[in-house]
């Protein structure tokens, strides 16, 4: 049981390649071309969107109207993605204000979020509290409903209390949401630390916070990369909320200034598709990053031995 | 080295549950001294407490003649193994070694002495330069023994160290803890569920159960007189067994009809239970002398001794140790008797022993 976390983490990750014992039309061989014939039907259904996006938004625009559509001969620009960022009248584009702000709520929040979530999470973990299992349950239980449902309460709230439309009341309702995440997930990491770790450094003379600090936390670091991740997607895509608590330009993230370009007489489907392409990148980029510690949070959160 | 006093011990977590419900220790400088109990039992939340991990509701520890209530553990001058180890992982066998030395502020002229001297002591040379992940269990746990001595401390207090080894090797590790402790003369608290273990280390055992104190005593006391009916059934492997038994016409004897050797001064009034060792029955040919009819249910056999399960009168599943050469088939009649001096007597309502 005196595991670290880095330890279940293979350096390269061997997987059991064996297919499961299923047999379709009989012959090895049938069955294969079988599957990839079915993985690539998936595949092209799954990915044909993304591949779309990408081609859009990198099309002139009579070229994104052209009937029978262009899949490969058409003119390739770029001034799409100039669109998104600098608007057509000279200096920053709404859209990219959209991005910034995504960038500061959805960056606060998860900081806040996982600042407050790590402690309260080993708190939880180590110490026998009264009616914890109770506690942890309500905490959980504010994650039962889906948020559509508290809207209009906390719309009413807000107003009372001034944060309609200013980013400090989207980075409090996120941190709110992601909380009760980063607690029952980064608690899964703590049980998985022996406590014996911090008893064992009290006794060589450490005060309870410094054996936390310098023997658990730096144990948990990939677990609490894959809560961070996984609350920092949630923020950046976060739509509900978005598109209630806030209206103007300036304090506007991007997921509901982007569903903004849609309406109206004509829709630029060419910054539409570029716009969703910037949106998409960061969110891929960090999950590529901790893709390890993904899998490894995920199933080690989850799994009790 | 300083002598352990437990006193009134009585800890109540947050949550309600009541850990040790009372508890009094007195262990003397330079003694082996082990705790022994079911998991539940409070016996691990006693040398938390003894450490300073937890802080005891009510009752007062004292290690040598000071009051360690309010020191925090790394003020009590003690060590501890745990269960897990609990090597640091990142550090290698020398530096988890030097670890509490450092953190004490030693000059690195000492550290390094006393590091070589634990390491030779626990001859840990060729490990000296792994990490924890890179040794074998047993290993890890010298490496943990080891850690504990460099301090020279003046107890050491260990948390059931050998229940993750393999059976092998927890007897070898056992032999050489004892010997350790022998050599040193450092007072040392050992906490175990496991009475073979508790048994071959301890100068004196104490039982608990249900957070309090059962008995304490040396091992052969414990097995000779277990205080209680728990204690009774917790010690010995085939247990000792319960027999309901009645006094009459100054005899003592089982409901099953077997004749025990009465202890002197039975209370009558009360109903009573005696504690036959299997030792001290046997297993006879069928009519022989002082025997009363029985059948063999089966029958255990171990190489050194066979463990009969027998049947008398009424009275199920009596377990008798006899010599590997004594050998009945099982379901056939036997003769079983009480051949040990004077079993051990409970009251069946206090579960204490009475006579």
């Amino acid at each position: 049981m005196a595991v670290s976390v880095n330890e279940a983490v293979p350096a390269s990750p061997v997987r059991d390649r064996t297919p499961p014992a299923r047999r379709i039309g009989g012959g090895g061989r049938g069955r294969s071309v079988l599957e990839i014939a079915l993985l690539t039907v998936l595949a092209v259904v799954m990915l044909f969107p993304v591949l779309w996006m990408i081609e859009t938004s990198i099309k002139e625009n009579r070229d994104v109207y052209a009937v029978p559509a262009k899949f490969v001969d058409f003119q390739v620009t770029l001034a799409h993605y100039r669109d998104v960022f600098v608007d057509p009248g000279g200096g920053r584009s709404a859209l990219s204000v959209a991005f910034l702000n995504s960038v500061l709520v959805a960056g606060v929040s998860t900081v806040l979020a996982t600042l407050l979530g790590v402690p309260a999470a080993w708190a939880y973990s180590r110490f026998a509290l009264k009616a914890k299992k109770d506690q942890l349950f309500f905490i959980l239980s504010t994650r039962f409903m889906p948020p559509v449902v508290v809207v209009i309460p906390i719309f009413l709230m807000y107003r009372q209390v001034g944060l309609i439309d200013t980013p400090l009341g989207l980075i409090l309702i996120y941190t709110a949401f992601n909380l009760p995440f980063t607690i029952w997930m980064i608690k899964g990491f703590v049980d998985e630390v022996p406590a014996e770790y911090e008893d064992a450094a009290m006794l060589d003379g450490y005060t309870r916070l410094q054996a936390f600090r310098k023997f658990t936390l730096p144990l948990l670091v990939p677990g609490i990369a894959a809560t961070a991740v996984f609350a920092l997607i949630f923020s950046w895509n976060e739509f509900v909320f978005a598109i209630f608590l806030t209206s103007s330009d300036d304090v506007r993230t991007a997921p509901p200034a982007i569903a903004g370009l849609i309406g109206g007489t004509t829709v630029d489907w060419g910054l539409v598709a570029a716009s969703s392409v910037v949106f998409a990148l960061p969110v891929l980029v960090f999950a590529y990053l901790v893709r390890r510690h993904l899998v490894a949070g995920v199933t080690l959160g989850a799994v009790r031995r | 080295m300083a002598g352990i006093e437990v006193t009134a011990l009585h800890k109540r977590y947050p949550d309600g549950t009541i850990a040790v419900e009372h508890v009094d220790l007195s262990i003397g400088d330079g003694e082996l001294f082990v705790m022994l109990g079911p998991s539940g039992c409070g016996k691990t939340t006693t040398l938390r407490a003894i450490a300073g991990l937890e802080r005891q509701t009510t009752g007062d520890i004292r290690i040598g003649t000071t009051l360690v209530n309010d020191l925090p553990p790394a003020e009590r001058d003690i060590a501890m193994v745990f269960q897990f180890y609990a090597l640091y992982p990142h550090l290698r066998t020398r530096d988890n070694l030097a670890f509490p030395l450092r953190a004490e502020g030693l000059p690195k002229a000492e550290v390094r002495a006393r590091v070589d001297e634990a390491a030779r002591l626990m001859r840990l040379g060729p490990l000296l330069d792994r990490r924890p992940r890179r040794l074998s269990g047993g290993e890890q746990q010298r490496v943990a023994l080891a850690r504990a001595l460099v301090r020279r401390p003046r107890a050491f207090l260990m948390d059931e160290p050998l229940t993750n080894l393999d059976a092998e090797l927890r007897a070898d590790m056992r032999t050489e803890i004892k010997h350790l402790q022998g050599q040193l003369g450092t007072t040392m608290v050992y906490v175990t569920h496991d009475q073979v273990e508790a048994m071959s280390l301890g100068h004196r055992i104490a039982i608990l159960n249900r957070g309090r104190v059962e008995q304490i005593g040396t091992p052969l006391e414990v097995y000779d007189r277990p205080a209680s009916l728990f204690c009774a059934a917790f010690i010995g492997s085939p247990p000792m067994n319960l027999m309901d038994v009645e006094v009459a016409d100054g005899k003592l004897r089982s409901r099953g009809g077997l004749d025990l050797t009465p202890p002197p001064g039975l209370p009558r009034d009360r109903d009573l239970v005696a504690g036959v060792r299997p030792e001290a029955l046997e297993v006879t040919a069928p009519g022989a002398d002082r025997s009363i009819p029985a059948r063999v249910v089966s029958a255990e056999w171990l190489g050194d001794e066979i463990i009969y399960v027998v049947d008398h009168g009424g009275q199920r599943d009596v377990r008798v140790r006899m010599a590997p050469t004594v050998r009945f088939a099982t379901d056939t009649r036997v003769g079983l008797r009480h051949t040990g001096a004077t079993p051990a007597i409970y009251d069946v309502r206090t579960e204490e022993l009475v006579a």
